[in-house]
């Protein structure tokens, strides 16, 4: 068989499986930004208390693995009478681990604000909320879209994980189509290529894009 | 089958999962030798002057970090047998952690020798200083430094991603917990257990990998002296 007649065969499936990978990497970056903007701040807290879950948090999910994650999430929440299907664990495992990393760039983005700004917003007699809002945030924000990026990529490939747990994403289609026909090469191969597109000319040109935009804005382009 | 957790049923499985770990270990240090020097040769690769060679490089670098790691030990492990060659479940998963880890730690290596300063390479020529003498006296004390939280970084992320070869059979600490919880019909445990483990070592390794960077600084600062 050649390979074009492989595409041909079995292109359709490649494509379902892609905007399955691409459902759950979007609804898991969601999540994970929801997760990481929170547990950023809170570690950024004056009390002790809301500092220390969020420590907890992040220490807990950057500790053990997110193939252990997934699983725990999919075998044994359920005994504790929380019941979810496969693509809900998926996006819920993929997001509140890569929401622990996003944190700390929170924190990170944050904390790289020079504190003349702070001062700056304070002598002008800013509302903390406004200060956060129209000063901080969006100088952190831009200091931290290129590790974003990076970080959603990792978020895309994490996605690939869903696969283990039946999610009939991109990952599972390649394995079930090498099963099926034994072209290992084609069917692994295709795949690989479709997530190195999917990194390189969606999210790497999304993210200088929203970069471009955003110190435009400021002024600073 | 409800939340139920049996202590008995732990301590029978604990020295199976123990064995996995010792398992887990071992293919996270492999990987991550084989990662050190293969992703030597990327950096290096891409220092070479020749601009084809070096574009290459960079791009199979970029490939191998923006894809799914899963996917390539499938990829590792399927292909070879497709054209003859068949690869045991250890030495596939080796390769392709190996090779996956190597993009990453190549750009480690890139960023740290790229980060010293122009006027130390030419200071190297100006006091006529052999190449050897140039990398062993002046270049690698100032970018061994400024590798080392990256390459730490990625010893712990080459750790927790090991999970990830179960999926080949290799018998490191995932595997062990999947065989356990299909033969006994319990995941609770297993699965729970596999977790505390991770923690219990990502957690102090990472403590101990800041002290040791913070060591190394510390014992090149002073040596730099003479």
């Amino acid at each position: 068989m050649s390979y074009l007649e492989f595409l041909e065969e079995f292109g359709a499936r490649y494509l379902d499986g892609s905007l399955i990978t691409l459902i759950q990497a979007v609804c898991s970056s969601i999540l994970a930004i929801a997760i990481a903007a929170t547990m950023g701040l809170m570690r950024l807290s004056h009390l002790w208390g809301v500092r220390a879950i969020a420590t907890c948090y992040v220490e807990f999910f950057r500790g053990t693995s997110l193939l252990v994650q997934l699983y725990w999430i999919y075998y044994v929440l359920p005994l504790f009478g929380v019941p979810l299907d496969n693509f809900t664990a998926g996006i819920l495992g993929v997001g509140m681990n890569l929401g622990a990393y996003g944190a700390e760039l929170v924190r990170g983005g944050i904390q790289s604000v020079p504190r003349g700004q702070y001062e700056a917003a304070i002598a002008l007699n800013m509302s903390p909320i406004g200060r956060m809002r129209r000063v901080i945030m969006p100088q952190a924000i831009l200091n931290m879209l290129p590790p974003w990026g990076t970080l959603l990529i990792e978020l895309l490939k994490g996605t690939a994980l869903v696969s283990l747990i039946s999610v009939a994403d991109l990952m599972f289609e390649a394995k079930q189509i090498n099963g099926s026909t034994y072209l290992s090469a084609q069917a692994f191969g295709t795949a690989l290529v479709i997530y190195y597109i999917m990194a390189r000319l969606i999210i790497t040109p999304l993210m200088r894009w929203s970069e471009t935009l955003l110190s435009r804005r400021m002024g600073r382009a | 089958m409800a939340f139920h957790w049996r202590w008995d049923f732990t301590w029978d499985i604990l020295p199976q999962l123990a064995m996995g770990a010792l398992n887990t270990l071992l293919a996270a240090v492999l990987g991550y030798l084989i990662a050190m020097v293969i992703g030597l040769g990327f950096a290096l690769l891409q220092r070479t002057g020749i601009w084809t060679l070096n574009r290459l490089v960079r791009e199979v670098v970029e490939f191998i970090r923006s894809t799914p790691l899963v996917l390539q030990i499938f990829f590792v492990f399927y292909v070879g047998p497709q054209f003859g060659l068949t690869l045991m479940p250890w030495t596939a998963g080796m390769i392709a952690i190996g090779l996956h880890y190597a993009s990453y730690l190549s750009e480690v290596y890139r960023g740290a020798l790229d980060a010293i300063p122009r006027g130390q390479w030419e200071a190297c020529r100006a006091l006529n200083l052999s190449p050897q003498r140039t990398y062993a006296g002046v270049i690698l004390p100032q970018a061994v430094p400024a590798a080392l939280p990256g390459m730490g970084n990625y010893l712990i992320g080459i750790f927790k991603d090991t999970p990830m070869l179960s999926v080949i059979g290799v018998a490191e600490l995932m595997h062990t917990a999947n065989a356990i919880g299909g033969n006994n019909y319990r995941y609770l445990e297993p699965y729970t257990l596999v977790g505390l483990i991770f923690l219990l070592i990502s957690l102090p390794a990472a403590f101990g990998i800041r002290r040791f960077e913070s060591w190394v600084r510390r014992a090149l600062g002073m040596g730099r002296g003479h």
